[in-house]
């Protein structure tokens, strides 16, 4: 008898997630679908709005991450305009940018990714939170992070306007300049930032590089893809969040190509599955095989792991040094074990970090000098950004106005989706395939999806509590067999 | 909830509909003082954090949640069937932010319906490669497995067009200092008649730092889009010709795009002396127009290229423009 179990909900991005798992006669995992329950249209409503209002618009997107939004739209703009932002606008963008992902990263890793290393995977459920965490770490720690964020989110605020949904972005600039004053204050925190991220990495040496166990973890093949990954690259190859082109690299860690943002359409495609409301990416030249990885399929990743093995290195010193750490430690280029995400994401938290002190102390960032107005009629233009959770496209076309006649958006979660639903299924049969169910077990299939989704932040951010989750099991009648859930305490029940 | 502390302090939920996540950051960016909220109720449900089992609401009595606080608007069946299970086990339902207040941002999809945005999104996009015209489905079977999706409804709701809401916290999202208030109030009690919206019933205006540079008269023959000029960061935004809603808009918020050295949209609607916010800011739009002639007054207003958008930016779906159409599921 087949029997059907299903995760439901999970949180993820926007609202709900939900894992459907089929197992056969004999306890094996025949097929785990990952589905994404909803849909709100933005590039259907984008039409006919005024290009300019897009940055604020998308942002609505996600809450999470608005900032990636209004960055990628912001570029789209001045690409639209074919206007070029003066030095100092560009630099503000990079250094709210900055500041934006050192405070999204050092959230993932206390209060979402980190528990399950910090505390452990198999530790009770009930402490494997971010109370946990603070539990392991000290008090002290906790406090620094929520002083950490708030600190990072006033900055934002300071220049966007708004620290959810910032303002800050036009065509061929930022809307407004920066003053000495401010600039101390981005020196302040961002000297901070890089004490905080430092930290954090010797937090991770510690607590998971020296526990053999984890590491054995990381490297389990049920944790484990060998697909394309992407990444946004500077003229050195280097990893950069905010500009430059987008590098693939195979799975064998080659070069497949590297391409400007106007150029995506050439490489990227999307495809559908009546299943989910969320599409498919893949890689045009390759093309969609299915949900397997290797070579010959066009699935790609993207998000921490992903730049990193789509980069030659990093551009600022203590990131570097741990990146040719990871690369050591973990046995060359590239590394395909979904769970190093954390690690990366670590040392993206460090570079974010370097990068903010870099731009709050150069002397130009406070140039009045923020605008050029745009004068070309505007016709087409694509933005892209590295997002925390991966590359992000808006693609905007317009009327002579710079009124939206099309827009395209290519998300973050989208480009992995494909392999995130594969890294479910495969966690699924490597750890639930003819077992007796567990708590622990869930957690596997959890963590499978944790190390690319951490648009769970809001769940993060909140003090008691693991992620609770349902598995029913069914007949392939759809009756009930038995249900195991693990309550927000952690206790799991089983009836 | 069946596990939640019996501790006698207040229980209260945290659900998200139709909405980005940004008043769940809201929430957050409550920093130190979501200590002092956390200590002072008990969060019986909050899916993206606790305990989120439909089946733990549904065993709940009736009326035992002292409050919910949902945010997003209402765009699919199952956001639909939680707002009403959440309304009847709580004694309060809060809107929380515009999209639950107005409709906000998602309502925009109001000017389509869920077929073009479908077909938009899955068949025409130019990175879709869809061949067969695969649409996502409510029932699909695959190879025998039976998998379902909720429904789309061709139109987006407000939360108060679903269910009745006691109160409204207004913002795109509501600022962590109008939702400290608002939790203070409930608490102590001290809350004021029911259908209110808990912000200051004034205009933005009163509380902007460029109020004073705002003329009495002012006389605008232009409109002007924020990329086509420089702004002046001192000035009265709307005295610049930039199409600032803040005389439309209640305050609460500080006047946080502005400090950003950009117009008010909107966010966080109108007062309550106002039944419809676009009207309401077209209004306002007209008498500050300097022409009495006709076409010079259609020259002006051909200057907001997207009125529609721009005017219920947040409040589509609470507007009197608003698709009277039978609302169904996919
Ligand atoms: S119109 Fe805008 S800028 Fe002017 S006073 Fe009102 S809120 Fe401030
Ligand atoms: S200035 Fe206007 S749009 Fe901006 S947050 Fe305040 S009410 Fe909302």
């Amino acid at each position: 008898m087949r029997r059907r179990v299903t995760i439901d909900p999970i949180t993820r991005l926007e609202g709900h997630g939900k894992i459907d798992i089929f197992l056969d006669e004999q306890g094996q995992v025949e097929r785990a679908y990952f589905q994404v329950p909803e849909l709100r249209g933005f590039e259907k409503f984008a039409e006919g709005r005024p290009a300019e209002e897009m940055p604020q618009i998308t942002s609505r997107i996600c809450g999470v991450c608005p900032t990636a939004h209004h960055m990628a739209s912001t570029k789209a703009l001045d690409a639209l305009y074919q206007v070029t932002p003066p030095p100092a606008a560009r630099k503000i963008r990079e250094l709210v940018y900055s500041t934006f992902m050192t405070e999204d990263h050092a959230l993932h890793f206390y209060f979402l990714g980190g528990p399950d290393f910090v505390v452990g995977p198999t530790a009770p459920a009930a402490e494997r939170n971010v109370l946990g965490v603070i539990a392991r770490v000290g008090l002290e720690v906790g406090q620094r992070v929520i002083a950490m964020r708030r600190r990072l989110r006033e900055l934002i605020a300071l220049v966007g306007g708004k620290a959810v949904h910032p303002v800050l972005g036009l065509p061929g600039g930022v809307a407004r300049r920066l003053t000495p004053q401010d600039q101390a204050r981005f020196q302040e925190v961002a000297g901070e930032a890089v004490e905080f991220a430092r930290f954090t990495l010797k937090l991770f040496q510690d607590v998971v590089l020296k526990n053999s166990d984890y590491v054995a973890l990381i490297r389990d093949d049920a944790f484990t893809h060998r697909t394309y990954y992407m990444g946004l690259v500077d003229n050195r190859n280097r990893v950069n969040f905010y500009d430059g082109r987008i590098r693939v690299t195979s799975p064998e860690g080659r070069e497949l190509t590297t391409f400007a943002a106007a150029d995506y359409l050439d490489y990227v495609a999307e495809h559908v599955e009546p299943w989910s409301y969320v599409k498919f990416c893949y890689l045009k030249p390759v093309g969609w095989k299915g949900f397997v990885d290797g070579p010959d399929s066009g699935i790609y990743c993207v998000a921490p792991l992903a730049r990193l093995n789509a980069a030659d290195g990093m551009a600022t010193p203590l990131a570097q040094e741990a990146y040719e750490e990871f690369y050591a430690t973990l046995g060359g280029k590239p590394v395909h074990h979904t769970l190093a995400n954390h690690w990366a994401r670590v040392i993206e938290l460090l570079y974010a970090a370097e990068r903010m002190r870099e731009l709050a102390n150069d002397p130009e960032i406070i140039d009045p000098v923020v605008r050029t107005l745009p004068t070309a009629t505007p016709r087409a233009g694509v933005g892209v950004v590295e997002a925390p959770r991966g590359t992000l496209f808006h693609h905007y076309e317009t009327d002579e106005r710079g009124v939206i006649q099309r827009a395209n958006l290519i998300v973050a979660t989208q480009n992995n989706a494909a392999r995130i639903a594969m890294s479910v299924e495969k966690a699924a049969k490597g750890v639930l395939s003819g077992r007796e169910l567990s708590e622990g077990l869930l957690n596997m299939v959890e963590m499978a999806f944790r190390a690319y989704d951490p648009c769970h932040a809001c769940a993060t951010h909140s003090l008691p509590g693991s992620m609770p989750l349902v598995l029913r099991l069914r007949d392939r009648q759809g009756n009930v067999l038995g249900l195991l859930r693990r309550d927000h305490d952690g206790r799991v029940h089983r009836t | 909830m069946a596990d939640a502390p019996q501790t006698g302090k207040p229980k209260v939920a945290f659900y998200w509909c139709a909405s980005c996540g940004g008043c769940e950051e809201a929430v957050v960016d409550l920093a130190e003082a979501i200590l002092e909220v956390v200590g002072a109720v008990d969060i019986a449900f909050w899916p993206v954090a606790l305990d989120f089992k439909r089946r733990d609401v549904e065993a709940m009595e009736d009326g035992s949640l002292a409050a919910s606080f949902i945010n997003g608007a209402v765009r699919t069946t199952e956001q639909a069937e939680m707002a009403q299970l959440l309304r009847q086990k709580s004694k309060l339902v809060i809107a929380f932010g515009a999209c639950a207040h107005l409709g906000g941002i998602p309502g925009l999809a109001n000017l389509w319906d869920r077929e073009s945005i479908f077909r938009r999104v899955y068949l025409e996009s130019p990175s879709t490669d869809n061949p067969d015209g695969v649409l996502p489905q409510v029932r699909y079977e695959d190879d025998g497995r039976p998998l379902t999706l909720p429904g789309f409804f061709d139109t987006v709701r407000t939360l108060d067009q679903v269910v009745p809401v006691d109160y409204y916290l207004p913002g795109c999202p509501p600022t962590p200092n109008i939702i400290l208030q608002a939790v203070r109030a409930l608490l102590r009690g001290e809350l004021p008649a029911r259908g209110s919206v808990l912000a200051p019933d004034q205009a933005l205006c009163e509380e902007c730092p460029r109020k004073d540079s705002k003329p009495e008269r002012l006389g605008l023959v232009e409109f002007k889009r924020p990329h086509q000029v420089l702004v002046d960061e001192g000035t009265c935004l709307l005295a610049q010709g930039l199409l600032c809603l803040g005389p439309a808009t209640r305050a609460g918020c500080g006047a946080l795009c502005v400090k950003g050295n950009m117009p008010c949209s909107g966010c966080f609607g109108p007062t309550s002396r106002v039944r419809d916010y676009g009207g309401k800011a077209l209004s306002a739009l007209a008498s500050i127009v300097a022409s009495n002639a006709g076409e010079e007054i259609v020259r002006i207003f051909q200057q907001i290229p997207d009125p529609t958008g721009t005017l219920y930016r947040y409040s589509l779906p609470a507007s009197l423009l608003r698709r009277r159409r039978e609302v169904r599921a996919a």
